[in-house]
C-alpha cells in the first residue's frame, strides 16, 4: 500500500567507467576529427557527435527514441538536430565559452562546456559540466537512461499479507488458532489466579459486553 | 482502546482470563488495533521519505492528458502521388514543421525548430525528402519524409542579409546531383539534394546591390533565371548555368518610378510589378535579351479603385490578381502584352496557388466566406469564366474568416479529377475539405496560448433517479471485482484491457458538474488568434470556444493580452455564471486603444463587448474588492498613467473611493531601469479626468538602477491568490521563526549590461547578477544580494516568504538555483505556543506596510543541470501541504522538485533534531529524479508556461503546462494523505470485512462448543 521510492542503484560514475574504453577506442580510430572549424564572418562551427551505447557501436544508427533528439547551444540560442549517424553542428558561433545540451527523451546527458578560442582555431576544449571530465573530442554520451515510470511489482502473496488487511487477517488467525494452543499448555491454577486478579481489579473489559464474553463471566 | 489492546497483547506470556476462555471478538479488536498502529507507522515511514511524483506506466491518462498541436500553418506541401500514406507537410508560425496524415489530420512526425530559426520555405525533393530553409535562408535541412529523421543539414553563408528563396526543380535535364537552388544572403547557392553537398555559389554582392525577387527554372533548359531589382529603380535579369554557376547573361533596364513589393512572374518571360506610388502596373517583358517595360495606370483598368493596391502572390500562368480596397481583380495578360480585367470578386476571397492539373492546364481555388458557410470554387486558368467545381461547406461562425488555402488534386475511381483543399481559418485552425465536406479539423490555435484562467463548473442539480443509482452501483461493483481480479493476476488479457478502459474512461472525470474534490474545472485559454477556449480538465476536450468579437471589430490588428477573473459567484449572485475579463490591444504600440470583453465561463457568450475603448492599457490590476454582484474591481492603467476603474458602476466607484487610499501599484521600466510605485491622487485639482471612473495617479517612489552597471532582466511577484497557512515556522530544537509574508514583495534581478547577452558573450569578470527584494508599497529594498560571475537568463518564482531563482554561473559554467528566504525578526520574541496552535498569532499585531520591517534572510545556492524555460510552484487550497517547484526544463519536460531540496537551512551534517524535522543534508547539486517528471515520457514542445491551481482537496494541486503542446495533470506534493488513491481496492476491503464477519461467527460457534465441553467435563 505504501509505495516506497525506489531509486536506481546504478551510479553514473560506474557507467562512465564502462564508457571510457569505448570513447578511447573511438578516439583511436577516428583520427581526431576537428570539432571546431573556422567559418567566415567571425563565426566558428562546432561539430560534434551524439553516441548512444548499444546503438552507436555499429558506427551509425540511433534508437527510434532519438528521432526527436535536439542539441541546444546556450540554453536554446541555437537548436539543431542529429543526422542519422549522430553528428550535429552549430554554425556561426562566436568565440567564447559555450554550453551544449542534448535532449533525447529517455536519456540523461550532462551539459558540455565548449571553449571556442579565437587565437588558435581548431583547438578542442570541451568538458562535461556535471563531473568536470574533459573530453578530447566532442562525442557526447548519455550518463544514464531515464525511466519515467515506477515499475509495478508483480503480484506477490507477501504484498497482500503485508497490507493492513492482510495483517488483520494474519493476526486473527494467530490469535484464534495459536493462542488457545498456548493457553492449553499452561497451568490451570495460574490461569485461575490471573482470572481472580483481573476480577479484583475490575477492569471494565469490553469483552464482557460481547455475547461470548458476557456469558463466560 | 487501542493502547489497552496493545498492552494485553504484549503480555502474552502472562495469560489472562480472556485467553483461557477464548473471546475471539476481543482478539479481533486487538488485531485491528495493531493493524491501525502498523498502518500509522507505515504512513510515518512513507512521509519521512522524500515524496516524489511518481507514476506507474498503466496510470498514464488516468488523471493527465497531453495534446499535440502545430500552430498556424504558413506553408503546406502535399505528398500524395505514389505514396502509400497520403500526407501533407506543413510549416507553421510556431516554427514547427510537421507531416500530417491527410486522412485524419494526425501528426506523423513533428519538429519544433529553435525560436530564432524561423522557417522561410519548405518543399519536397526527390519525392522522399522534406527540404526546409530557415534562419533567413542560412540553414537548409532535409528530413526523411516517412519518419522525420534529419538527413542532412547545410549552412549557407552569405555576404549580406536578403530575402530567402528556395527552388526545387521538378524535372531538370542535368539531374546528376539533383540540385536545389537557394537564394539567400545575396548569393545563389546550388546544393545537392542527395547529401547536402555544396555544388556552387554565385555571389550577387559583386554585381552591385541587386535584390533578387524570383528564381525561375524554365522547364527543359539548363539555365537558372534570377530576376531582381537594384536600388528599387532598375530591373535586372541574370541567366546562370545550372552546372557551375557561371553567369551567362545579364540584362537590365532602369525604371525611375521605383517599385513596391515583389516582382511576380506571369509566364517564362513576363513579369508584373507595382510602382512605388502603387498606382501603376509595370509589365516587364524579356524579348531577345532585351527588357521592355510597359506601364498601365490601375485607374484605367479598374474604375474607382483607391489605394492600398497589392499584387497577390498567387502564381497563375498568364493571370495575376490585384487586391484593392474594393475587391480583388483578376487580370489576364494576353500574348501581345495587353492587360484585360477578367473578373472582380469580394476582397475577403482567398486565392490558392496554381496547381498543375492536366497537360498545360492549371487549377486554382477561391474561397468565399458566406453566412455560416464557405464557398469553395476551383477554376481552371485557361477557362476562367466557369467554375470547374463549386462546393458549399457549412462552417462554424467561431472559426472566423478563411486566411489561407492550399489545394491538391486526386484521381477518383471513375478517373475524373477531384480536389481537396486545406484551409487555415482566422482562429488558426486547420481543416481539410473534400467533396463538400470537412474531413477533419485541427484546433491549432491552441498552440499559441497567451494566458490561462480557470473556472468552476456548475453545481450538480439535485434529483437523481433510483434506477440510475442502482445501475451505477452495479457498474461500480463490477468494476471493482474486475480490478480485484487484476490485482490477483487472475484476469484474462481481455479483462485487463477492460480494466484499463474503465479506468481511463471513467464517466466521473469528464462530467460537466462540480465535484467534491475540485478536480473538475474549466481551463479558459486565450490564444494569439483572439479566440477563447474552455477545456475540461477531465479529458481535455473543448467545451466551448469563442472568437472574441471585441478583438475583430476594427480593421486594426487587435490581439488579446490578459485574462482575468471578472465574476466568481460564491456567496451572492449565485444565479449568475462566473465570467472572465479579456483585455486586448488594438494596434502595435503601447498607447493603442484597448479592447475589453467579458465572457461567460459556462457558455462562452460575450456578455459585454467594450470594443475599442478610448484609453490604452499598459497594466491590469485586480483589486481585492468586489461589488454586491461579486464582480471583481479592476484598475486598468493607461500609457498616460491614468487609472480606469471597471466595472463602471456607481457602486464600484463608491467602493473604490472608500478604499482608494490603500491602493498601490508599481511599474517596471526595464529599458530605463526604473521601478516606480503609484497611488491614486485624492483630489483632482488641475485637470479634471474625463469621467468619474478615471483617476489621476501620483508617483510615490522610484528606484533607479544605475544604467551603466545594472539592467533589469526579471521581476517576479507573488501570485495574488496564494494562501499561506501559517506565518510561523517550527524549526528544530522547538524554536519558532516567523516568515515575512507580504503581498507587496517584488523580486528584481539585474545584470551588468555586458552580460545581458547570451551565454558565451561575457567573461565571468564582467558579469554580475544582483537580486533585490523590494516592497512595492514603500519602495524599500528589503534585501540585496550579489552573485559575482553570474548572468541571466533569470527565471524565478516567489511564494510565501521565499524566492527560488535560476541563473547561469559563468565561473563554474553551470546553471545554479538559489533560494532566498526572508524572516520577520520583529516578532521573533513572540513565542506564545498556545496562540500558535490556535492560529491566532497572526491577528494580534496589526500589520502595516509602512512600518519598517526588521527582516533577516537566509540563502543558499545549488547547481542545477538543465537550462530552464519556466518555473512555477504548486498551490493548494489552504497552503498546508508542502510545496513542490515545477521546473520546465530545456527538454520541454516539467520536473517536480521538493521545496525541501531548496531550503537554506540545509547543512552538510544536520543534527539529529534537524534530521527529525526533515532537513536534508546539503549537496552541491539538486537531484533530478526521472520519476519526478510530472510530464513523465511526454514533452510539452515549445513550453512557455506552467500554471497551477489548487483543488478543493488540500493535498492536490492541478498543473497545466502550455506551449505548442498542452499538458494537464494533478499532483499531490505530499501524496494524497486526505483521500484514498485511485487504485484503492474497495472490493478487497469488502472481502476482508466479509471474511472477518464470517470468522467472528465461526469462532463464536467454536467457543460455544468449547464452553459446552468445559461444562460437561
Amino acid at each position: 500500500m505504501a509505495a516506497i521510492r525506489r531509486s536506481k542503484p546504478n551510479s553514473p560514475t560506474l557507467l562512465l567507467l564502462l564508457l571510457l574504453p569505448q570513447s578511447l577506442l573511438l578516439s583511436l580510430f577516428v583520427c581526431s576529427s576537428v570539432a571546431i572549424a573556422t567559418g567566415n564572418g567571425g563565426g566558428y562551427t562546432i561539430n560534434g557527435r551524439v553516441k548512444i551505447p548499444g546503438f552507436g557501436a555499429k558506427g551509425f544508427g540511433l534508437p527510434v527514441k532519438a528521432n526527436n533528439a535536439k542539441v541546444m547551444l546556450n540554453g536554446g540560442q541555437q537548436v539543431t538536430f542529429l543526422k542519422p549517424d549522430g553528428y550535429f553542428s552549430f554554425h556561426n558561433v562566436p568565440a567564447g565559452t559555450h554550453l551544449i545540451e542534448v535532449d533525447i527523451i529517455g536519456y540523461f546527458f550532462s551539459p558540455v562546456r565548449v571553449d571556442v578560442s579565437a587565437r588558435n582555431p581548431g583547438k578542442v576544449q570541451a568538458a562535461l559540466t556535471e563531473n568536470r571530465r574533459g573530453l578530447n573530442e566532442l562525442v557526447l554520451e548519455p550518463f544514464k537512461e531515464e525511466e519515467y515510470y515506477e515499475i509495478r511489482e508483480p503480484f506477490n502473496i507477501m504484498n497482500i499479507v503485508k497490507s493492513p488487511m492482510g495483517l488483520m487477517i494474519g493476526f486473527m488467525v494467530v490469535v484464534v488458532f495459536l493462542m488457545p494452543k498456548l493457553v492449553e499448555n499452561m497451568d490451570p491454577e495460574e490461569i485461575r489466579k490471573a482470572q481472580e486478579e483481573m476480577r479484583n481489579q475490575g477492569v471494565p473489559s469490553l469483552a464482557s459486553l460481547m455475547p461470548g464474553g458476557g456469558r463466560s463471566n | 482502546m487501542g493502547s489497552d489492546g496493545k498492552k494485553r497483547e504484549g503480555k502474552t506470556d502472562q495469560p489472562s482470563l480472556e485467553f483461557s476462555d477464548p473471546p475471539p471478538p476481543f482478539s479481533l479488536l486487538i488485531a485491528m488495533a495493531m493493524a491501525i498502529k502498523l498502518s500509522l507507522i507505515l504512513l510515518f515511514f512513507s512521509s519521512s521519505l522524500i515524496p516524489t511524483f511518481s507514476l506507474f506506466e498503466d496510470q498514464v491518462g488516468l488523471m493527465d492528458w497531453h495534446q499535440r498541436y502545430i500552430g498556424k500553418v504558413k506553408h503546406a506541401v502535399f505528398h500524395t502521388q505514389k505514396a502509400g500514406w497520403k500526407r501533407v507537410v506543413v510549416s507553421t508560425e510556431e516554427n514547427v514543421i510537421a507531416s500530417l496524415d491527410l486522412r485524419r489530420g494526425e501528426i506523423f512526425w513533428r519538429h519544433v525548430l529553435g525560436a530564432n530559426d524561423v522557417v522561410d520555405k519548405i518543399d519536397i525533393a526527390l519525392g522522399k525528402y522534406v527540404i526546409t530553409l530557415s534562419s533567413e535562408g542560412s540553414i537548409l535541412r532535409a528530413w526523411n519524409l516517412p519518419d522525420g529523421q534529419m538527413v542532412w543539414e547545410s549552412f549557407l553563408s552569405g555576404s549580406m542579409s536578403s530575402k530567402a528563396l528556395l527552388t526545387v526543380p521538378a524535372n531538370l535535364k542535368v539531374d546528376l546531383d539533383s540540385p536545389i537552388f537557394v537564394y539567400s544572403g545575396a548569393c545563389i547557392h546550388a546544393i545537392s539534394s542527395i547529401d547536402g553537398e555544396y555544388l556552387w555559389k554565385k555571389d550577387f554582392a559583386s554585381e552591385g546591390s541587386v535584390d533578387v525577387h524570383q528564381l525561375i527554372l524554365p522547364g527543359g533548359s539548363d539555365v537558372v533565371h534570377a530576376v531582381g531589382v537594384t536600388d528599387s529603380s532598375q530591373f535586372d535579369t541574370y541567366e546562370i548555368h545550372v552546372k557551375n554557376g557561371g553567369l551567362l547573361k545579364h540584362t537590365s533596364a532602369s525604371f525611375p518610378g521605383g517599385i513596391y513589393g515583389e516582382i511576380l512572374p506571369i509566364s517564362g518571360d513576363r513579369f508584373v510589378v507595382l510602382d512605388a506610388s502603387r498606382s501603376v502596373l509595370v509589365l516587364i517583358t524579356i524579348e531577345n535579351g532585351q527588357i521592355h517595360l510597359e506601364q498601365t495606370h490601375i485607374s484605367d483598368l479598374i474604375h474607382g479603385s483607391s489605394g492600398n493596391t497589392v499584387i497577390l502572390p498567387s502564381k497563375l500562368s498568364g493571370i495575376f490578381s490585384l487586391r484593392t480596397d474594393n475587391g480583388i481583380v483578376f487580370i489576364k495578360v494576353t500574348g501581345e502584352g495587353k492587360l484585360n480585367v477578367m473578373e472582380r470578386v469580394d476582397k475577403t476571397v482567398v486565392i490558392s496557388d496554381a496547381l498543375p492539373h492536366s497537360e498545360g492546364e492549371q487549377a486554382f481555388a477561391l474561397v468565399q466566406h458566406g453566412d455560416g458557410k464557405i464557398e469553395l470554387s476551383v477554376r481552371l486558368v485557361h477557362d476562367m469564366s466557369s467554375n470547374h467545381l463549386k462546393e458549399t461547406v457549412k462552417m462554424d461562425h467561431e472559426r472566423g474568416f478563411v486566411h489561407k488555402i492550399f489545394i491538391n488534386n486526386y484521381v477518383r475511381t471513375d478517373r475524373s479529377h477531384g480536389f481537396r483543399a486545406l484551409i487555415v481559418m482566422e482562429d488558426h485552425s486547420l481543416l481539410l475539405l473534400q467533396q463538400g465536406e470537412i474531413v477533419w479539423t485541427r484546433d491549432d490555435g491552441l498552440a499559441s496560448v497567451i494566458d490561462v484562467a480557470t473556472s468552476e463548473l456548475p453545481v450538480e442539480k439535485i434529483g437523481v433517479s433510483v434506477a440510475k443509482v442502482e445501475h451505477s452501483l452495479f457498474e461500480w461493483l463490477k468494476g471493482h471485482i474486475l480490478k480485484l481480479k487484476g490485482t490477483l493476476m487472475l484476469a484474462t488479457p481481455d479483462e485487463v484491457a477492460a480494466i484499463q478502459k474503465i479506468r481511463l474512461q471513467s464517466s466521473e472525470k469528464s462530467k460537466m458538474t462540480r465535484d467534491h474534490n475540485g478536480f473538475r474545472r474549466l481551463l479558459i485559454l486565450l490564444t494569439r488568434a483572439g479566440k477563447l477556449y474552455a477545456l475540461h480538465t477531465g479529458d481535455g476536450r473543448i467545451v466551448w470556444s469563442t472568437l472574441l468579437q471585441s478583438l475583430r471589430t476594427t480593421s486594426q490588428q487587435c490581439a488579446g493580452l490578459k485574462l482575468h477573473q471578472w465574476q466568481v459567484p460564491h456567496h451572492h449572485a449565485l444565479d449568475n455564471n462566473p465570467s472572465v475579463l479579456v483585455v486586448g490591444r488594438c494596434g502595435l504600440s503601447l498607447s493603442s486603444p484597448s479592447a475589453l470583453s467579458i465572457v461567460d465561463a459556462y457558455t462562452g457568450k460575450e456578455l459585454q463587448n467594450m470594443g475599442p475603448v478610448q484609453h490604452s492599457t499598459v497594466q491590469v490590476i485586480s483589486l481585492p474588492f468586489r461589488d454586491s454582484s461579486e464582480q471583481q474591481l479592476h484598475l486598468l492603467i493607461d500609457a498616460d498613467k491614468r487609472a480606469h476603474l471597471y466595472p463602471t458602476t456607481p457602486e464600484a466607484a463608491n467602493i473604490f473611493q472608500r478604499e482608494s487610499e490603500n491602493v498601490y501599484w508599481y511599474s517596471v521600466e526595464s529599458e530605463a531601469g526604473i521601478l516606480r510605485g503609484y497611488g491614486v491622487k485624492k483630489s483632482h485639482s488641475s485637470d479634471t479626468p474625463p469621467s468619474e471612473y478615471c483617476f489621476e495617479t501620483r508617483n510615490l517612489w522610484s528606484v533607479v538602477f544605475p544604467s551603466e552597471s545594472e539592467k533589469i532582466i526579471a521581476t517576479v511577484t507573488r501570485k495574488p491568490n496564494e494562501v499561506v497557512h501559517t506565518q510561523a515556522k517550527m524549526i528544530a530544537d522547538e524554536d519558532v521563526m516567523y516568515k515575512y509574508i507580504s503581498k507587496n514583495m517584488l523580486f528584481v534581478a539585474t545584470v551588468s549590461p555586458k552580460a545581458s547577452g547570451p551565454i558565451g558573450s561575457a567573461t565571468p569578470d564582467e558579469s554580475v547578477l544582483v537580486v533585490y527584494l523590494v516592497d512595492t508599497v514603500t519602495g524599500r529594498i528589503l534585501h540585496r544580494m550579489t552573485h559575482l560571475g553570474s548572468q541571466g537568463p533569470v527565471h524565478a518564482v516567489l511564494s510565501e516568504n521565499w524566492v527560488v531563482y535560476h541563473y547561469f554561473n559563468l565561473r563554474a559554467h553551470r546553471y545554479e538555483m538559489s533560494v532566498l528566504e526572508i524572516y520577520d525578526q520583529s516578532r521573533a520574541e513572540n513565542k506564545d505556543v498556545l496562540k500558535l496552535i490556535v492560529g491566532k498569532h497572526n491577528l494580534t499585531t496589526p500589520v502595516s506596510s509602512y512600518s519598517r520591517p526588521e527582516v533577516t534572510t537566509k540563502s543558499q545556492s545549488y547547481f542545477f543541470t538543465h537550462s530552464v524555460k519556466a518555473i512555477s510552484v504548486t498551490s493548494t487550497a489552504k497552503g498546508i501541504t508542502s510545496k513542490h517547484l515545477l521546473i520546465g526544463t530545456i527538454g520541454d519536460q516539467v520536473l517536480a522538485l521538493d521545496k525541501r531540496f531548496v531550503d537554506p537551512r540545509r547543512s552538510l551534517n544536520p543534527t539529529q533534531a534537524e534530521k527529525e524535522e526533515g532537513l536534508l543534508p546539503l549537496t552541491d547539486a539538486l537531484p533530478i529524479i526521472p520519476q519526478s517528471y510530472v510530464t513523465h515520457s511526454f514533452k510539452v514542445e515549445g513550453l512557455r508556461g506552467i500554471e497551477t491551481v489548487p483543488a478543493k482537496l488540500e493535498s492536490t494541486s492541478l498543473v497545466f503546462a502550455y506551449g505548442v503542446d498542452l499538458f494537464y495533470t494533478r499532483i499531490a506534493p505530499s501524496r494524497t494523505y486526505d483521500s484514498l488513491t485511485e487504485d484503492f481496492n474497495y472490493a478487497l476491503l469488502l472481502l476482508t470485512i466479509l471474511a472477518l464477519v464470517v470468522a467472528i461467527f465461526v469462532t463464536w460457534v467454536l467457543s460455544e462448543r468449547k464452553d459446552l465441553q468445559d461444562k460437561w467435563r
